[in-house]
């Protein structure tokens, strides 16, 4: 089975917020970087289906050099190949013109994948569609928010969440692409041998000059969608913040659930 | 004619309140651009569920028919959404943001190269004509820390899925409203997904709802050992325990504690988040309570700004002092 998986690189959970001087992204100046959550889950279930009928997993990423990180990340825990789309201006792409140039080096590879992972959304610009822009671009079917992926003969049978504590099964013909939801499976760790190994595995890079001269339709259209401006957001109710020690704090707190909230 | 086209949303067998908040959203911005308001909904034109539209009356309903699309799949309600909007033209497309909009919309917006504009929490209509005028969306980032305002450029349909919550349903006003057949033509061929029958996992045996006060607690308890100091609380307060979604995937409390989009709503008399940076989808389950009270590390974390009142400190440290009044309070 040869999968391959989309992963992206986003800051971290607990990056500091600050507007950059263009007000279109954050400040990136001393911001850590990690692999998006739900990503990690689809490089899980992808190494886990591997360890069960072998075959091959490949991780792909598209950004500057940074992303070369998360790459090698992703290689240190079990994939066997990367491909790096380098571009240092992935900001002026929409979700379309990102899920073409991620489309296109996949339909480079030699051999077609059979399954194509994804997480469900990223947890910086959080569209949630890269995936399903990438089925339908590709010609495709795909299910989203995936639990579970178990192979039956050339098929698939995939766990699905719905609204509410439901559930539902898919029966997928493969190749499909699948987008997958965070904390089903628990999250392996690179082992030494692992980071080891993962200094020798291959990693393509490619240029969208590259992609644009092999798929001349690959050449980004203008934006459909643009992001004019960021903003911090404006509170939807007034806080009133409790300060001093913990004890303080706590005791101010009670004190407002007993005689503002009458809840105590 | 130019309109704005709401699809609108069936589960279990009503029509949902987000379909209702989503119409809401596309009436304000139906008035700033001086356009009509069209519903779909995928239902015989006989479906009594038709004569159960609320909110201010759309000028016509749609109803979407045909007999592959009595079950849902990405594929079949793409393409019948791509043929309905060859055939209306609308210059909006507005869904609700539900989980099986998140499954076929952006393939739709895809066969019409758009780009939807996902998750939309405001809409801003700008007077006068011409591109300055064009309509703004707020949408936020990074867990919703951060907000951002987009714009479509594209020629072709906007389309745009409506946060849960975040457009008040208009109540219902009289009118008239016609009623249209919409057949799609689709062939057994173009569905590639079998779709199994829906199923719950296990029976509910708590019901959060009915809680006065609930005890939420996140990722911020760092280990299942450390949840006995928020039990404590819970405890002191005679509140439910609830949790955000890490918390149950990593089995540290049942499923059905969970709070959010793909758990329970709740709306209490006083919600304690504990730990709960308060990402979208944990939000999008509690803001409605009436009282919020968010314990946090993080002064920036989004939790504050749906907070009524909030402590910015180690939970650690915060939890049992707050154990400890409460008790003395009680007596």
């Amino acid at each position: 089975m040869k999968i391959i998986v989309a992963i992206k690189q986003v800051p971290e959970r607990d990056a500091r917020i600050r507007i950059d001087a263009q007000a279109k992204w954050i400040d990136l100046t001393d911001v850590e970087f990690n692999l998006n959550e739900s990503d990690a889950y689809a490089l899980e279930e992808a190494l886990l289906l591997k360890e069960a009928h072998g075959g091959e997993v490949v991780v792909i990423s598209a950004g500057p050099e940074r992303v070369g990180k998360t790459i090698r990340e992703a290689l240190a825990k079990g994939a066997d190949r990367g491909i790096h789309i380098e571009s240092d201006d992935l900001a002026s792409y929409d979700a379309l013109g990102v899920a073409r140039l991620l489309a296109a080096a996949i339909e480079e590879e030699p051999e077609d994948a059979d399954l194509i992972l994804t997480g469900l959304q990223s947890d910086d610009l959080g569209l949630g569609q890269t995936g399903v822009i990438m089925a339908e671009i590709l010609g495709l079917p795909h299910a989203t928010l995936i639990l579970k992926i178990e192979k039956t003969g050339n098929d698939i049978k995939v766990l699905r969440e719905l609204e509410d504590g439901w559930f539902q099964h898919l029966d997928l013909p493969t190749p499909a692409v699948l987008t997958i939801q965070s904390g089903n499976s628990k999250l392996r760790y690179a082992t030494l041998m692992g980071i080891k190994k993962a200094k020798t595995k291959e990693v393509r890079r490619v240029t969208v000059a590259d992609l644009i001269h092999n798929d001349p339709e690959v050449k980004p259209a203008d934006p459909v969608i643009l992001l004019d401006e960021v903003m911090l957001p404006s509170k939807q109710r007034t806080t009133q913040m409790l300060s001093g020690t913990p004890a303080e704090a706590a005791a101010a707190l009670v004190e407002k659930l007993q005689f503002e909230v009458r809840a105590l | 004619m130019s309109s704005v086209l709401v699809i609108l949303e069936i589960k279990d067998r009503v029509i949902s309140r987000i379909s209702w908040e989503a119409m809401a959203a596309a009436h304000i911005l139906a008035e700033g651009r001086g356009l009509p308001v069209d519903v779909a909904i995928v239902a015989s034109p006989g479906n009594p569920i038709l004569a159960k539209i609320q909110g201010k009356p759309p000028r016509t309903i749609h109803a979407v028919d045909h007999k592959l699309l009595h079950a849902y799949t990405a594929d079949g309600y793409t393409e019948a959404c791509a043929q309905l909007i060859a055939h209306l033209k609308p210059a909006y497309v507005i869904f609700p943001h539900t989980y099986q909009v998140r499954d076929f919309a952006p393939r739709l917006a895809t066969r019409l190269k758009q780009v939807l504009i996902s998750d939309v929490t405001g809409i801003e209509t700008h007077a006068g004509a011409g591109p300055s005028a064009a309509p703004t969306f707020i949408r936020q980032l990074l867990q919703g820390k951060l907000n951002a305002r987009y714009s479509h450029t594209g020629t072709g349909p906007c389309l745009l899925s409506i946060q849960a919550g975040a457009f008040r349903a208009d109540a219902s006003e009289g009118g008239t409203t016609t009623v249209e057949h919409f057949e799609p033509k689709l062939d057994a061929a173009q569905i590639r997904v079998q779709p199994g029958e829906p199923f719950r996992a296990s029976a509910q045996t708590v019901d959060l709802g009915s809680a006065s006060i609930l005890v939420s607690v996140g990722r911020g308890i760092k280990e299942e050992a450390n949840l006995p100091i928020v039990k404590d609380l819970a405890a002191a307060l005679g509140a439910e325990l609830a949790a955000s979604r890490p918390i149950c995937d990593a089995g540290w409390l049942p499923m059905e504690r969970q709070v959010g989009s793909s758990g329970q709503t709740v709306a209490p008399k006083v919600y304690l988040a504990i730990g709960i940076s308060g990402a979208i989808q944990h939000l999008v389950g509690m803001k409605g309570s009436q009282c919020i009270v968010a314990i946090n590390k993080d002064e920036n974390a989004p939790i504050f700004e749906v907070a009524d009142y909030g402590i910015v400190g180690d939970l650690f440290e915060v939890v049992p002092a707050l154990t400890t009044a409460i008790r003395k309070v009680k007596g």
